[in-house]
C-alpha cells in the first residue's frame, strides 16, 4: 500500500497508523474515526434519567421488527393471507414466536416511541437548537403510523379489512380529489386483494427504507446539536480546559452499558407479553381479527389498535366526517409545531411554572382518555367525554404561547444536577 | 440517578393500570339479559388438562366434525399434542379416506349451504374469535322454539342456523321467561320478556353433570385448537425470562461498576 498518502489516513486514529488488516480497512473506510467521533467521542450529559432509555430502545425495536419481518416475509403469501399467517403460527418452526414477536413488537414500538416523545415534551428537547431534530422525529412517527397501519391489514382478518376500509376512506374527505384519490390508493373500487398486495409491498419495502433513512437523519441531527438533558441546560456552554463539556461523559462506554441494562428490563417485559399474553387481552391482537375478512359482515364495533385510538376518538368526536378528519390532521400538525408554540424562557419542566405543569397533566390525561374512549362503542356519554378530552388535547398546544410566557419560572442552575452513586 | 427509582415505579404503575383497564373492558361483557345463571356459565378452559382435551377431541370428531372442519389442524399434530397413539388415531378418529398428515376437514358435502342457508363455519380459530365462555354458553343454551325451522333457538346466538345436535345427550329444554315492566317513553311503562331459567321437558342420555363435562371438554379442545402451541409457549417462556433476569442482573452490575467513575 505504498501509494497511500498521509492524506488518506487523515481522521483515523492511532490504530490506522500501525499497519495490518485493521489499518488497511481504516484507510479505506473510517471505522475507527466513526467510533471515536460518534460513540467514544460523543459526549452526552451525565444526568440522563429513566426517560432517556427509550431512544435506544426504539432503535432496538426497529431492528427487531425488521429481522422478524424478514422471516415472516419468507412464509407470508398475500394470495392466501389469512391461511399463510395460520401456517406460520402452526407449522413453521418457531413461526409462532417470530410472529408474536412481530405483533407484540408493533405495540411495544409505540409504547417506547410515546415515552420517548413524552420525554421530549417534559424537558423541552424540541426547543432551539433541536427544532429540526424534533421535526425529523415527528416524520419518523408518521412513517411508523403508516407502517403499523399497513402491517395490521396484512393478516387479512375481518378487523384488518374493515380497518383498512375506515382509514383509506379518510382520504375521501379531501375536497375535490378525495374519491379519485381513495380509488387510486386502493387500486380498485373497494378494498380488494390488489389493495392488500400493494400494502404488503409498501409495508415490507418502501416504508421501512424511509423509516431507516429518517432514523439515520434523526441521529445525525442529534449528534450535530448534542443531547438535551432533564435540566434543559446546554452542556456545551460550560467547557473545560480541554474544550470539552464539563458535564459530558462519553456515550460509550457509559451510556452503552446503561442502555444494555435498559434492554434487559425491556426484554423481560416484552417476553412476559410474547410468551404469556400475546394478544394482551385483545389490545395487541383483537378477537375480531381471528376470523377471515368478510366484506358482507361488519364487526359490531370497528376501532383501530390501541396506539391509534386517541386520534380515532378525536375523529369520532366531531359530528362531520370532513371536519373530524381535519381535526385529526390538526392533532398531528400541533405536535409538529411544538418548538414554536413553547415560548418559555426555560426548557425543562423542572423549572417551568405551575401552568405548564397543569397543561402537561391535562395533555396526558386527555391523550390517555381519548385512547380509552377510542376503543369504546359510540355512546352519548363517551362522545361528550371525547369532546372534553379533545379540547384538553388542543388547549395544551394552542394556549402554550400564552401560559409559557405568563407563568413565573424557577431559576435555572448553572450546571446540570447530578448525584453520583 | 435518584430519579431512576421513581421512574421504574411509574412504569410499573402504568403497566398495572393498563392491565386493570383491559380487565375492566372484559368485565363489561355483562349478561343482564340472560338471568341469574349467566355468571355461573363459565367455560373454565384449561389446555394443560390432557384427559379433558382427549375427551374433547373424541367428542368433536363424534359430534362436530360431521359439519365443521378444523382446516388449520392436522390429524398428526392432534395426535402428537394430545398424546394419542398413532394406531388409535387412525382406528378411532381419522375418517376413512383421510391420512394422518391431512388437515381435519369435514366430510360434509357442498350441499351444506343449501341445507342450512350458510355453510357451517370452520372452527380452527373460533375460540380465539368468540372466546371460550361464549362457546360454553352457546352449547349450553339451545332451547325448543317451534317458530324456528330447526325447531330450536339459542340464547346467546338468536335465530342460529345450527340444529341442536347435542339434544340426544342433553335432552330438550324450554326457556322460561318472566315479564318485567320497564319505563318507556313519555312516562309510560313497557312490558319486556326477561329470560329466567330453562325447564327440562325431555331427558337425554346424559345427566346434567355429564353433559356439563361434555361441553367443558369440547370447549377446552377448541381452545387448544385455536392456539395449539400455548403449552409449549408457556414452558419456553419461563426459561427465557429466567435467562433475561440473570442477564439484566449482570448488566446492572456492569453498569454500576462503570458509573463509579462518574462524579
Amino acid at each position: 500500500m505504498s501509494a497511500d498518502t498521509p492524506d488518506s489516513t487523515r481522521g483515523a486514529d492511532a490504530a490506522a497508523a500501525k499497519g495490518g488488516l485493521w489499518a488497511w480497512i481504516n484507510r479505506r473506510l473510517p471505522v475507527d474515526s466513526f467510533i471515536s467521533h460518534e460513540l467514544t467521542g460523543y459526549l452526552a450529559p451525565k444526568n440522563f434519567n429513566f426517560w432517556y432509555f427509550f431512544g435506544s430502545l426504539a432503535m432496538l425495536v426497529l431492528v427487531m421488527q425488521i429481522v422478524t419481518g424478514i422471516f415472516l416475509t419468507m412464509f407470508y403469501q398475500p394470495g392466501d393471507a389469512f391461511g399463510s399467517v395460520q401456517f406460520i403460527m402452526r407449522e413453521v418452526q418457531w413461526g409462532w414466536l417470530v410472529r408474536y414477536m412481530h405483533s407484540t413488537g408493533a405495540s411495544f414500538f409505540f409504547i417506547v416511541v410515546y415515552l420517548h416523545m413524552f420525554r421530549g415534551m417534559l424537558y423541552g428537547s424540541y426547543r432551539q437548537p433541536r427544532e429540526l431534530l424534533w421535526l425529523i422525529g415527528m416524520l419518523v412517527y408518521l412513517a411508523l403510523m403508516a407502517e403499523a397501519f399497513m402491517g395490521y391489514v396484512l393478516p387479512w382478518g375481518n378487523m384488518s379489512f374493515w380497518g383498512a376500509q375506515v382509514i383509506i376512506n379518510l382520504f375521501g374527505t379531501i375536497p375535490a380529489i378525495g374519491p379519485g384519490l381513495t380509488q387510486w390508493i386502493r387500486g380498485d373500487y373497494g378494498i380488494s386483494r390488489f389493495t392488500l398486495n400493494r400494502l404488503f409491498a409498501l409495508h415490507v419495502a418502501a416504508v421501512p427504507i424511509v423509516l431507516l433513512l429518517l432514523v439515520v437523519l434523526h441521529l445525525v441531527a442529534l449528534h450535530q446539536v448534542g443531547s438535551n438533558n432533564p435540566d434543559g441546560i446546554e452542556i456545551r456552554d460550560h467547557l473545560g480546559k480541554d474544550g470539552k463539556p464539563l458535564d459530558g461523559i462519553p456515550f460509550h462506554p457509559y451510556y452503552t452499558v446503561k442502555d444494555i441494562f435498559g434492554v434487559g428490563v425491556f426484554f423481560i417485559l416484552f417476553a412476559l407479553v410474547v410468551f404469556f399474553v400475546p394478544t394482551f387481552h385483545g389490545l395487541f391482537l383483537e378477537p375480531a381479527n381471528f376470523t377471515p375478512h368478510n366484506p358482507l359482515s361488519t364487526p359490531a364495533d370497528i376501532h383501530p389498535v390501541w396506539y391509534f385510538t386517541p386520534y380515532y376518538a378525536i375523529l369520532r368526536a366531531v359530528p362531520s366526517k370532513g371536519l373530524g378528519a381535519l381535526c385529526l390532521l390538526l392533532a398531528l400538525v400541533s405536535l409538529f409545531l411544538l418548538p414554536w408554540l413553547d415560548r418559555s424562557p426555560v426548557k425543562s419542566i423542572r423549572y417551568k411554572g405551575w401552568m405548564s405543569r397543569v397543561a402537561l397533566l391535562v395533555f396526558v390525561v386527555s391523550f390517555v382518555g381519548l385512547g380509552y374512549l377510542g376503543m369504546q362503542p359510540v355512546e352519548p356519554l363517551y362522545v361528550i367525554l371525547a369532546r372534553v378530552f379533545a379540547i384538553g388535547y388542543f388547549a395544551f398546544f394552542w394556549l402554550m404561547p400564552f401560559y409559557t410566557r405568563w407563568e413565573r419560572v424557577k431559576p435555572v442552575p448553572e450546571r446540570v444536577v447530578y448525584h453520583a452513586h | 440517578m435518584r430519579t431512576n427509582r421513581h421512574g421504574w415505579a411509574r412504569v410499573l404503575l402504568g403497566a398495572a393500570l393498563a392491565v386493570g383497564l383491559a380487565g375492566l373492558a372484559q368485565a363489561a361483557d355483562s349478561g343482564a339479559a340472560y338471568g341469574a345463571h349467566w355468571k355461573s356459565w363459565q367455560a373454565r378452559a384449561d389446555v394443560s388438562d390432557l384427559p379433558s382435551l382427549q375427551r374433547g377431541a373424541r367428542d368433536f370428531v363424534g359430534y362436530c366434525l360431521g359439519c365443521h372442519s378444523l382446516r388449520y389442524e392436522r390429524w398428526s399434530r392432534l395426535g402428537k399434542d394430545l398424546k394419542i397413539p398413532p394406531a388409535m388415531l387412525v382406528k378411532d378418529l381419522i375418517p376413512p379416506g383421510q391420512k394422518p398428515q391431512d388437515y381435519m376437514i369435514s366430510p360434509m358435502t357442498a350441499d351444506a349451504e343449501k341445507w342450512f342457508g350458510k355453510p357451517p363455519p370452520d372452527l380452527s380459530l373460533i375460540a380465539r374469535y368468540r372466546g371460550t365462555n361464549y362457546l360454553y354458553r352457546y352449547l349450553k343454551t339451545f332451547y325448543v322454539d317451534s317458530q324456528r325451522p330447526t325447531g330450536v333457538n339459542n340464547l346467546v346466538f338468536p335465530s342460529v342456523a345450527m340444529p341442536d345436535v347435542l339434544s340426544s345427550l342433553e335432552g330438550l329444554k324450554i326457556a322460561v321467561y318472566r315479564t318485567v315492566e320497564v319505563p318507556g317513553p313519555h312516562g309510560s311503562t313497557l312490558k319486556r320478556q326477561v329470560f329466567e331459567h330453562f325447564k327440562q321437558i325431555a331427558p337425554g342420555s346424559m345427566t346434567p353433570q355429564q353433559f356439563d363435562r361434555f361441553v367443558h371438554d369440547t370447549v377446552n379442545f377448541l381452545d387448544y385448537v385455536g392456539d395449539p402451541q400455548r403449552v409449549e409457549r408457556h414452558r419456553v417462556g419461563v426459561w427465557v425470562i429466567l435467562f433475561l433476569i440473570l442477564f439484566t442482573w449482570l448488566a446492572w452490575l456492569l453498569y454500576r461498576e462503570y458509573w463509579k467513575d462518574v462524579r
